[in-house]
């Protein structure tokens, strides 16, 4: 249930003493983060990445599409293909800065049909990573979809700014991919300036 | 296909580039008939707008025949069709209230981090305006790539001149909604800054929402006549102090609505400018702001401002305590297009609204890097070049 989600997320901000209703991932204390990310994700990492989104459909249809990881690679601009190994499963290549890829399985720790799922990754994975999404009713104005994410920055900290040079931070990422995914859910299509198909292709490389 | 393309300040060229092709499934590709240049061009004309990339292609007031849909566009071959310079998707939560230039979905997402970095959420896509409003190419082109086709384009009857629906376009409903946003009431004085485009047809729509007079201020006599033949009583700012005419004309008591139809780039020699100017140009500041100051300085306690004029950035010496000690309301934004198409339309087929006594000049594309000059050097005379691709080449 997404209540008891939100229950501990309470708990833990009552913890720590925080004195508003902010979420964790615009928290300016790093203690309170660590503590309260523990309790919702498997860590696998220390950079927090938080993004909300509202999308004007159901939350079924959204939990359905996402719930697909195979539709993945459509809205995820840095995904190159995500094989589906079974019900749980799924092996995931991704660009990296300086035209590299890596590679992980990630296993589905936690779903909730409609609502929620979680992921960490499995042992000797490239970039470990773990995160969860969840599906929220937004009455007349659709489904907020929050996409919380925990992962191990190659090369500790000169990664992470390289990978924001290249644009290939995942924090960028996380918030382009959600607007590619409203994109795709409302609209049927994902907006491109792009004026043929030839300069659509060269935006995708 | 021959298109006008941007390099740099004052630096625009008709080239030949790549034709535009379907892209996505609710796509169109329209064949540009008529195209206007826009006072607002002239923003990127003089390297105002940041984000240009040398090669852009310009133009967001055009219209034209539709020679290719994508499989979900609703519109058919050989349909004539006028195009919103806004960019919106039709299924999102602003375009469901209409409010279209608010979009959540017109933008690229990646073309999104600029503006929700500068103004805390991205708007609509526009068409020629720069990669910040997605990138889009526009229409001073023979060809132009449509997105969201069964929702922008509105559909005009085959024998209507280009001239008389073109202006749908932009400059028609933003001058319409500028004059909405003033909520005007039976015996209201308006004034509206700046004879433009906008200006005029706010002039025009000010009087059909039942404004008892209108009065016009700009430095450009001709264009002050032309808001004089609307019935607008006018200011000419460099023969007459405008706030003391304002008030002397309104019994003391100012305009019970003000228009800012002018913008970033307000002329005048007034020490405000002036000062604006040198921030501008030295990249202290961003937008030359006089017009909307005396606008809230003359405007009437508990009076409305609205403002169709672009602003991009950061201000100074806005008279914040004006505005709230007089408790006045404003009402701007770029304009929701789409939604006032359709009445709009209709007004001018009914004959109630005319539009083509602005333009004061025709030229084929091929010359359209002149009539860029031309409107930028001589405002008097030039009030708004339509360019037309089949036009022969004078």
């Amino acid at each position: 249930m997404a209540g008891s989600w939100l229950s501990r997320v309470m708990e833990m901000l009552v913890a720590d003493q925080q004195t508003d209703d902010a979420p964790l991932t615009a928290s300016k204390r790093s203690e309170a983060v660590d503590e309260a990310t523990e309790a919702l994700i498997e860590p696998k990492g220390d950079a927090l990445v938080g993004r909300a989104v509202t999308i004007n459909r159901p939350r079924s249809e959204l939990y359905a599409y996402w719930r697909d990881f195979s539709n993945l690679a459509t809205v995820m601009e840095n995904v190159e293909r995500i094989d589906i190994l079974d019900e749980r499963r799924s092996h995931w290549v991704v660009k990296a800065p300086g035209g590299r890829t890596v590679e992980w399985t990630a296993a589905i720790t936690e779903e909730q049909e409609g609502r929620m799922i979680a992921w960490a990754s499995e042992e000797g994975a490239e970039v470990p990573n773990s995160g969860r999404v969840d599906f929220r009713d937004a009455g007349a104005r659709g489904t907020v979809v929050t996409a919380t994410i925990l992962y191990d920055p190659p090369a500790g900290t000169i990664g992470k700014l390289i990978a924001k040079l290249f644009q290939r931070e995942p924090g960028i990422q996380a918030r382009r991919d959600l607007r590619r995914f409203k994109q795709l859910m409302e609209t049927g299509e994902i907006a491109t300036g792009a004026r043929n198909r030839a300069e659509l292709e060269k935006e995708q490389n | 296909m021959r298109a006008l393309t941007w390099h740099g300040k004052h630096d625009v060229r008709v080239e030949t580039v790549d034709d535009p092709e379907i892209v996505n499934p609710r796509d169109a590709i329209i064949k540009v008939t008529a195209t206007a240049i826009c006072g607002s061009d002239l923003h990127l004309y003089d390297g105002y707008i940041p984000t240009m990339q040398a090669g852009d292609i310009l133009g967001h007031e055009f219209m034209g025949e539709v020679v290719d849909v994508g499989p979900r566009s609703t519109l058919k071959k050989g349909q004539k069709v006028v195009v919103p310079f806004t960019i919106a998707c039709g299924a999102c939560y602003h375009c469901g209230k209409h409010q279209y230039s608010a979009c959540d979905n017109g933008l690229p997402a990646d073309n999104q981090d600029i503006a929700q970095a500068a103004y805390g959420q991205p708007m609509s896509g526009l068409f020629g305006y720069s990669h910040m409003t997605g990138g889009y190419a526009g229409g001073q082109a023979e060809y132009v790539r449509v997105p969201f086709s069964d929702v922008g384009p509105i559909v005009v009857p085959d024998d209507i001149d280009d001239e008389k629906v073109l202006f749908l376009s932009d400059i028609l409903p933003t001058g319409w909604q500028a004059a909405e946003y003033a909520e005007i009431e039976p015996g209201d004085t308006v004034a509206v800054w700046g004879c433009g485009p906008v200006g005029l047809f706010a002039v025009q729509s000010a009087f059909l929402m039942g404004a008892e007079r209108v009065i016009a201020i700009d430095h450009f006599p001709h264009r002050l006549e032309l808001a004089r033949r609307f019935g607008a009583e006018t200011i000419n700012f460099e023969e007459s102090a405008t706030y003391e005419a304002l008030m002397e004309m309104t019994g003391g008591i100012g305009p019970d609505a003000v228009i800012d139809a002018v913008g970033l780039e307000a002329h005048g020699l007034f020490v405000d400018n002036v000062i604006d100017q040198i921030k501008a140009s030295t990249f202290l500041g961003t937008d030359r702001i006089h017009s909307i100051r005396q606008a809230i300085i003359a405007c009437r306690k508990g009076g409305r401002v609205s403002m169709p004029a672009v602003y991009g950035g950061f201000v100074d010496k806005f008279p914040l305590g004006a505005f709230m000690e007089k408790g006045l309301t404003m009402k701007t934004g770029q304009t929701h297009v789409q939604h006032y198409m359709p009445a709009l339309l209709a007004a001018v087929l009914e004959g109630k609204i005319d539009t083509t006594f602005l333009i004061s000049h025709r030229m084929p594309l091929e010359d359209a890097a002149k009539g860029y000059k031309i409107f930028h050097d001589k405002q008097n005379e030039v009030t708004k070049i339509v360019l037309k691709p089949d036009l022969a080449i004078a």
